[in-house]
This record gives C-alpha cells, sequence and structure tokens, in this order.
C-alpha cells in the first residue's frame, strides 16, 4: 500500500547553518538536503548562506560555490553546467528541473533543494538511477530495421520525417519527470514513467525504424504504459519544455488504431 | 550502519534488465482502456437523457412510472445507462485498485471482489428495471 509517512530512519532533522561572510550584501539563504551512507545518521537540511555578489546567477552556480569555498562534503552530479547533459536534475523550490538551468533570482524565500523525489538516494543530491536507465535500455532505444542501409551513405530523412521526432529527439534523460510522476512514485518498478515512454515514442515516430509494431507489442501492457493517467505532472515539470504526456497519448492512439 | 541494508540500491547492471523487463508485455490493457474512454462517453448523453427524465416524471404516480418504462426507448435507454455505469465503474475501481494496492494476494482479491460486486449490483439494477418494465402492470 501507499505509505503516507517517511520511514523513521528517512525523517529528515534540522542540519548545521552555515552563515555568510560579515559585510556580505546580497544574501540568500539555501536549504539543502544531506544524506551520508556512511555516517548512520538521519538525513538532514543543512543551511548556507550564500553572498550572491560572489556567486554565478544559477541554483547550480550557488552548489557550486558552496563545494569550493564552505563545505567540500556537498555531493551532486554536475557536467555540463548548460542543461545538455542531465546530470544536475533535483528537487529546487518544490518542482524537479535542471540546477544549471534554474535563475536563483526565479526563487523568493530561502531555497530548497532537495533530490528528486521517490528515487533512492546515493549520498546528498545524488538520487540512483539505476533503475530508470535499465527501464531506458529495456525499450531498445536504437534503430532497428531489416532493410540493409545503402551501401553508398547513410539512411535519409525527408525534413518532414525529421520533423516528426522534434519535441522528442531534445529530451536528454534528466528523470525530473519520471520522478515527478504519481504512477511513477506508486507503480515504478513495473511503470515505465514519462521519460522511458517518451523515448520509445521517439523511436516508434522515427521513419528508418522498423520495428514499430514490436516495440507498440512491448508496452501494450496494463503497468508498463497504462498507469498513465495523464496527470501531466510530466509536462509541468520538464526542464526542456517537452511533453511526455503528449507522447504517451500517441502511443495509447496508435495502439488502438491498429485494432480498429 | 544499519541504514545501508534498507538502501533499495543495486549492484548488478544485468539483473536490472531482467527485473525491468519483469514477466514481459502482457499484450493487454489497451482494451480496458479504451473501453474506459468508451464507456464515459457513452455516459454523457446517457446521464443527460436520465436526469431530464427524472424531471419529467417529477410528480407521476408509480403506475405513470412503470408505464414510461413500457414504452421500449426509455427501457433500452435505461438499460444501457445501467450496463454502461457499472461496466465503467468495475474499469475505474480496477485502476484505483492497480495504482495503490501493491502486495499481488490482496490486490487480486480486491480486483475479483470488486468485479463481483459490480456484476452483481448492476443485475440487481437489471433485474428491477426489467420487472417494472415488462411484467409489471402496464398497458
Ligand atoms: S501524464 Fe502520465 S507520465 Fe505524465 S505525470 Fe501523469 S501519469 Fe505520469
Ligand atoms: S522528458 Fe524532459 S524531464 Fe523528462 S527526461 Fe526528458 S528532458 Fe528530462
Ligand atoms: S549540468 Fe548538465 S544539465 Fe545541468
Amino acid at each position: 500500500m501507499v505509505a503516507f509517512s517517511l520511514p523513521a530512519n528517512s525523517r529528515i532533522k534540522q542540519g548545521k547553518t552555515y552563515r555568510a561572510p560579515a559585510g556580505a550584501k546580497r544574501v540568500r539563504t539555501f536549504r539543502i538536503y544531506r544524506w551520508n551512507p556512511d555516517d548512520g545518521a538521519n538525513p538532514r537540511m543543512d543551511t548556507y548562506e550564500i553572498d550572491l555578489d560572489t556567486c554565478g546567477p544559477m541554483v547550480l552556480d550557488a552548489l557550486i560555490k558552496i563545494k569550493n569555498d564552505v563545505d567540500s562534503t556537498l555531493t551532486f552530479r554536475r557536467s555540463c553546467r548548460e542543461g545538455i547533459c542531465g546530470s544536475c536534475s533535483m528537487n529546487i523550490d518544490g518542482g524537479n528541473t535542471l540546477a544549471c538551468l534554474k535563475p536563483i533570482e526565479d526563487i523568493t524565500g530561502a531555497v530548497r533543494i532537495t533530490p528528486l523525489p521517490h528515487m533512492a538516494v546515493v549520498k546528498d543530491l545524488v538520487p540512483d538511477l539505476t533503475q530508470a536507465f535499465a527501464q531506458y535500455r529495456a525499450i531498445e532505444p536504437w534503430l532497428k530495421a531489416d532493410t540493409p542501409p545503402p551501401p553508398d551513405g547513410e539512411r535519409l530523412q525527408s525534413r518532414k520525417e525529421r520533423a516528426q521526432i522534434d519535441g522528442l529527439w531534445e529530451c536528454i534523460l534528466c528523470f525530473c519527470c519520471t520522478a515527478g510522476c504519481p504512477s511513477y512514485w506508486w507503480n515504478g518498478e513495473r511503470y515505465l514513467g514519462p521519460a522511458v515512454l517518451l523515448q520509445a515514442y521517439r523511436w516508434i515516430a522515427e521513419s528508418r525504424d522498423e520495428a514499430t509494431g514490436e516495440r507498440l507489442d512491448a508496452l501494450n501492457d496494463p503497468f508498463k504504459l497504462y498507469r498513465c493517467h495523464t496527470i501531466m505532472n510530466c509536462t509541468d515539470t520538464c526542464p526542456k519544455g517537452l511533453n511526455p504526456a503528449k507522447a504517451i497519448g500517441a502511443i495509447k492512439q496508435l495502439i488502438i488504431e491498429r485494432q480498429v | 550502519m544499519t541504514k545501508q541494508s534498507n538502501n533499495p540500491q543495486v549492484d548488478i547492471l544485468r539483473s536490472q534488465l531482467k527485473r525491468v523487463r519483469g514477466l514481459g508485455s502482457s499484450h493487454s490493457g489497451s482494451q480496458a482502456w479504451w473501453a474506459e474512454r468508451l464507456t464515459s462517453i457513452a455516459l454523457v448523453p446517457l446521464t443527460l437523457w436520465f436526469i431530464a427524465s427524472v424531471i419529467g416524471l417529477e410528480g407521476a404516480t408509480r403506475a405513470d412510472m412503470v408505464a414510461w418504462l413500457h414504452a421500449p426507448v426509455p427501457l433500452v435507454l435505461i438499460l444501457c445507462l445501467i450496463v454502461t455505469t457499472f461496466w465503467h465503474m468495475e474499469l475505474g475501481l480496477r485502476v484505483v485498485i492497480d495504482d495503490y494496492v501493491h502486495n499481488n494476494a490482496i490486490r487480486i482479491a480486491m480486483l475479483l471482489f470488486q468485479r463481483g460486486l459490480c456484476i452483481i449490483a448492476g443485475l440487481f439494477c437489471v433485474i428491477a428495471v426489467l420487472r417494472l418494465g415488462l411484467w409489471e402492470g402496464g398497458s
């Protein structure tokens, strides 16, 4: 059954506070989730006061500033710092997004940062995405074709065909949507979740892929696909402005289309 | 250190793939989903018609009611309404149970129970309407 409260060892305690240096003018408070698998302690919220005059404009800049200058034990993922790698997804101010694309200015009051919800935590802001990536692997996200590629070049696609995967290829697999989907929270073991379903549709909509029927077969399942109830949290939260709910709707429509 | 044993982390990527593939696709689910959409669409006109009829029957005697039900159109429509309502209810309850009940034994028991309940309740309504509409009084 659905659990409504956290187990005792997951309850979040009040943590340490790191004050801004004296004389700081534009001070912002960051409240950040901390959990270390090695110390046996409960998770806690640490408070960091940062002078924005000495820090870049995005939430990721503040995290890097904290790690470099205040508390080097703070653990988070990041790589590209421009919304392309999908590493820095986390829950900021109550919504899943990319820390590198979220301006500190957009948030009023203390900036509250926790890991992606409902994922196992590896440490601090780092979620365990093993299951999500295994689900991605399970939809076989690669081109499948029986026709051999032309001997003199690559497989071609018209501009129109190429346009059919617009809004799909841009997905960077940050899993903000999946971690924000209530259906994934309750049934993540069996439900594939919005990110993986959007990727599945990316290959269904692909003009050069010849395995459409097989792909639809694999998705026609009450749990793998039909746990989606069009709650739209996914679309709401996607930091790349994509619409996984629409892609899922398109998959459902194709499955009906081939039986009526 | 007790923490770590509670931590649902995973160690082997290949077994993860087996885990997420599970028992594979059941190749079903689309029918229930489609039926849920169709029944909900059908229920819109049927329910409106039913509400309008009940308003129209305001102040009617029992004999008026029975006479109304003896006409073929109301009788057929009301049977459609009953079947669609309970069918839709069964599909909807199934979704709720599949979403929120995670113990498989309890889930399957609840699914069977709710289906039985919907069928029995639906049958009661159908028989009540048939009794009034076919066998009782009438002109
Ligand atoms: S629309 Fe579907 S995938 Fe998106 S949040 Fe809702 S249930 Fe999840
Ligand atoms: S659809 Fe958006 S939120 Fe979901 S994984 Fe892709 S980029 Fe991230
Ligand atoms: S650091 Fe790459 S997406 Fe944010």
